[in-house]
C-alpha cells in the first residue's frame, strides 16, 4: 500500500534530484522567469564567467520599470529596462521587451502565455511569485544569490516546506471576493502566520473560484508568510490553459493533461497543519495599518490600541499614526485622495471587469490610475469597452506593468496622500514615500472612487449582473 | 564571500514588528548598482524623518535586535545587501520572512531566531545604550546585554555562514546527477519544455 501524498509531496518527489543528508534537496527548475530587477544576478553570473544553462525554460520581461504613461523615461528606468535586453540577448532568451504583445507583469503574463503550466516548478526573483501556485505548479520566489544559482544550474537547494491546508466553506456573499479572502485569512493568522508552509487552498470556494479568482488568493500566501500557495488543477485550469501560446500542442497537450490528472492531495494524506475558515463571515475587507494583517471588514471601525498590550499596542499606534487614523472613526467614512487599480494580485481582466461594473455610468469623485496586468489584458478590456467605462468615469488608463504597486517606474502616490488600492502591500512607503495604502478588491477600489471614502461595495452592485 | 564563526560587536535595538523590506530599502534605491554600497540606502526614509533614529544615534551597528516578522515582504536581496554594507552581520528577531531569512544567510549575515520573551527581555535591556554582542555559531551560543541566548541555528546555515559558501560551487559537484534527471524528465514529461519559443498565436 501506498502512503497517503500531499500534493506538495507529490511535485516535490517529482523534481528531487537527490536530496542530503541534512534533508535539503536539489531542485530541478521548470521555468525561470527575470525582470530587470534580476540585474544583480546576471552581474554574479558575469563576474564568473557562467552562461545561462537552460535559456530554452529561461524567459524575461519587462515589468518593474516599465513606463506606464507618455512622457520622458528617467534615465536610470531606461538602464535598468536596457540592461535587461543586454542580458537576455546575450544568453538568447526569450524576451517579453516593453511594445512586445505579450509584455505585462510577470505574474500574470506567465498564465496568460501558457508558460505557466500544472505539474511545473517555476521560480522567479519576486516574492509572488506563489501566484503560480494557482495551476498546482511547485512556484516560489527566491533572491538574487538564488537566481544567479537557478540560471547557471537549473536548479535550486530548497528545504520542503510543511504542509498547511486551508480549506474554505460555503460559498463567497455578492460583492465578496478572492481578495477580501486573502485579506481575511492574514488578519486571522497574521502576516506571519504560515511562515515555513506550503498553503493548499481547498474546499467548496477555492473549486468555485475562476483562474483569476484562485491566482489572486495564491498571490497573497506570500503576505501571510507562506512561500508557496497551491490550488489543485481541474477543468476551470484546463479550459484556462487550452490554445494558449506556450502550452503544448497536439499529443503532448494530451499527455499534459493525464499528467495534471494526478495533481491533488490523496484523500487521507495529512497535513502539517489545517485551517478551516466560514466564507460566511466574510465581507468586502480592506486594510487600516502597514501591514497586509491589519484588516477589517469594511463595516468595524478604526482599532483602538489603548485596548491591546505590549508589543502590538506600539505596532498599531505606530501605524495609525503614520496612516493618519483616529482610533474608532468608521472605516467607510476614512475620505481617500486617489485610487489604483492593477498589479499582479488584481489587474487582470476579471477584475477590470467587476471594477467596470461598479464605475459604469458613475464618476469618480477622486483622481485614479487603472494599469491593466498585461498588454493582452489591455487589448481585450478595450474591446470589451471597459477602457471606455474607466475613461468616462475620469480615471486614467495606462499601459501594463508593475506601475503604482511599487513606484519604481515613478508612478508614486505623492506622501501625505490616501490610496485605495487593488494592490497587496500596504506596506510604509511602498507606494511612494510617506503614502498612505489601503488594500482591497478591485470592486472595493471602484466603489472608493465613486463616493471618495472607503465604501462598501454591495450596495453600488446591486441591480449590476 | 568570507565566512566567519565568532563576532564581537555592538548591538542596537530596533523595537519595530514586521519590518518589511521596502522599510529595510526603498524601491527606488535598488537600480543603483551594488558597488556603490548600500549602507547608505538601510532603512533610508524612517532614518531621515527621524533624527533620533537608532541607526542614526549608532553610525555603526554589528548586531540588530528586532522583533517578529522580519524582512517579510519583497525577495529584494538588496535589502540584505544594505543590512550588510551597513556593518550589520546578525539579526535577531522571534520570525523573519522566509525568502529574506534564505537571502540573509547568503551573504554572510545570520537570521538567528529567538523566543517573543526573550527579545522583549532584550530590547527592555538594551533600550537606549548600544550594549556589547558576543555570537559564536561553532557552539550556538550568543551573549547580548549579559543575557545569555542559544541559537537554533540550521545546520545547512551554520555551514554556509562559516565557510562563506557558494552553492554553485556545491552544485556543479552534482553536474552527473542532474544531466540524468534532465535526460529523464525530457522523456518523462515531454510537454515540459515550450517546443516554440515564441509561441504559437493564441
Ligand atoms: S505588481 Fe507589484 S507585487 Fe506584483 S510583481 Fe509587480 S511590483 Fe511585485
Amino acid at each position: 500500500m501506498t502512503v497517503p501524498r500531499t500534493l506538495l509531496e507529490k511535485l516535490w518527489s517529482a523534481h528531487e534530484i537527490l536530496r542530503r543528508e541534512d534533508g535539503t534537496s536539489l531542485l530541478w527548475v521548470d521555468r525561470h522567469l527575470v525582470h530587470e530587477g534580476s540585474h544583480h544576478a546576471f552581474a554574479k553570473l558575469k563576474e564568473r564567467g557562467l552562461k545561462v544553462e537552460a535559456p530554452e525554460l529561461t524567459f524575461g520581461v519587462v515589468d518593474h520599470y516599465a513606463p506606464t504613461r507618455a512622457g520622458a523615461v528617467a534615465p536610470d528606468i531606461r538602464r535598468m529596462i536596457e540592461t535587461l535586453g543586454e542580458n537576455a540577448r546575450k544568453h538568447g532568451l526569450k524576451l517579453f521587451d516593453l511594445r512586445d504583445p505579450g509584455q505585462g507583469i510577470v505574474h500574470v503574463i506567465g498564465p496568460e502565455q501558457g508558460l505557466t503550466l500544472p505539474g511545473l516548478l517555476i521560480n522567479c526573483g519576486d516574492s509572488h511569485t506563489s501566484t503560480h501556485g494557482a495551476f498546482g505548479a511547485l512556484a516560489f520566489g527566491v533572491g538574487a544569490t538564488e537566481v544567479a544559482h537557478i540560471l547557471a544550474t537549473q536548479t535550486i537547494w530548497q528545504q520542503r516546506p510543511k504542509a498547511m491546508r486551508i480549506t474554505i466553506q460555503g460559498a463567497l456573499g455578492a460583492g465578496v471576493t478572492a481578495k477580501d479572502l486573502a485579506l481575511h485569512w492574514i488578519s486571522e493568522l497574521g502576516a506571519d502566520g504560515a511562515r515555513g508552509h506550503a498553503i493548499e487552498y481547498a474546499g467548496p470556494v477555492v473549486e468555485a473560484l475562476s483562474m483569476e479568482g484562485r491566482l489572486t488568493l495564491c498571490n497573497l500566501s506570500i503576505e501571510g508568510g507562506a512561500r508557496l500557495g497551491l490550488v489543485a488543477p481541474d477543468q476551470v485550469t484546463v479550459d484556462y490553459l487550452k490554445d494558449r501560446a506556450f502550452a503544448p500542442k497536439g499529443a503532448a497537450w494530451d499527455a499534459a493533461v493525464a499528467d495534471w490528472e494526478q495533481l491533488s492531495s490523496d484523500a487521507d494524506a495529512s497535513f502539517d497543519r489545517e485551517v478551516t475558515l466560514d466564507s460566511a463571515v466574510i465581507a468586502p475587507t480592506v486594510t487600516w495599518g502597514t501591514s497586509p494583517e491589519d484588516a477589517l471588514p469594511i463595516t468595524a471601525q478604526v482599532p483602538d490600541p489603548a485596548q491591546m498590550s505590549g508589543a502590538r499596542r506600539e505596532t498599531v499606534r505606530a501605524a495609525l499614526d503614520y496612516m493618519a487614523l483616529t482610533p474608532g472613526t468608521p472605516l467607510n467614512e476614512v475620505a481617500v485622495d486617489q485610487v489604483f487599480i492593477g498589479s499582479c494580485t488584481n489587474g487582470r481582466i476579471e477584475d477590470l471587469r467587476l471594477a467596470a461594473k461598479v464605475l459604469a455610468g458613475r464618476k469618480a469623485k477622486v483622481p485614479g490610475l487603472v494599469s491593466p496586468g498585461s498588454a493582452q489584458v489591455k487589448k481585450q478590456a478595450e474591446v470589451e469597452g471597459l477602457a471606455q467605462i474607466f475613461t468616462s468615469a475620469g480615471l486614467e488608463w495606462a499601459d501594463a506593468g508593475c506601475s503604482m504597486c511599487v513606484g519604481m517606474n515613478g508612478d508614486r502616490v505623492a506622501a501625505g496622500k490616501r490610496c485605495a488600492s487593488s494592490t497587496n502591500r500596504n506596506f510604509r512607503g511602498r507606494q511612494g514615500r510617506g503614502a498612505r495604502t489601503h488594500l482591497m478588491s478591485p470592486a472595493m477600489v471602484a466603489a472608493a472612487a465613486v463616493t471618495g471614502h472607503l465604501t462598501d461595495v454591495r450596495p453600488l452592485l446591486e441591480g449590476r449582473t | 564571500m568570507k565566512g566567519w564563526t565568532t563576532l564581537q560587536g555592538r548591538a542596537v535595538a530596533l523595537a519595530q514588528s514586521n519590518v518589511d523590506t521596502d522599510q529595510l530599502i526603498p524601491a527606488r534605491f535598488m537600480s543603483a548598482p551594488r558597488s556603490e554600497g548600500y549602507g547608505k540606502f538601510l532603512l533610508h526614509d524612517a532614518r531621515q524623518d527621524d533624527p533620533d533614529h537608532i541607526l542614526n544615534r549608532f553610525q555603526t551597528a554589528d548586531v540588530l535586535v528586532t522583533r517578529r516578522n522580519f524582512g517579510s515582504g519583497s525577495s529584494r536581496e538588496a535589502a540584505v545587501y544594505a543590512l550588510v554594507d551597513f556593518g550589520i552581520r546578525a539579526v535577531f528577531a522571534p520570525s523573519y520572512g522566509d525568502i529574506f531569512a534564505s537571502n540573509a544567510v547568503n551573504n554572510g549575515l545570520l537570521p538567528a531566531r529567538i523566543s517573543e520573551d526573550e527579545i522583549e527581555a532584550l530590547i527592555a535591556k538594551i533600550d537606549d545604550e548600544d550594549v556589547s554582542a558576543q555570537i559564536d555559531l561553532s557552539s550556538g551560543k550568543a551573549v547580548i546585554a549579559g543575557i545569555e541566548l542559544s541559537l537554533e541555528l540550521d545546520p545547512v546555515w551554520r555551514q554556509k555562514l562559516v565557510n562563506g559558501w557558494d552553492d554553485i560551487d556545491l552544485t556543479t559537484q552534482h553536474r552527473d546527477e542532474i544531466n540524468a534527471y534532465r535526460a529523464a524528465r525530457a522523456k518523462t514529461h515531454p510537454w515540459v519544455v515550450p517546443t516554440s519559443k515564441d509561441g504559437a498565436a493564441p
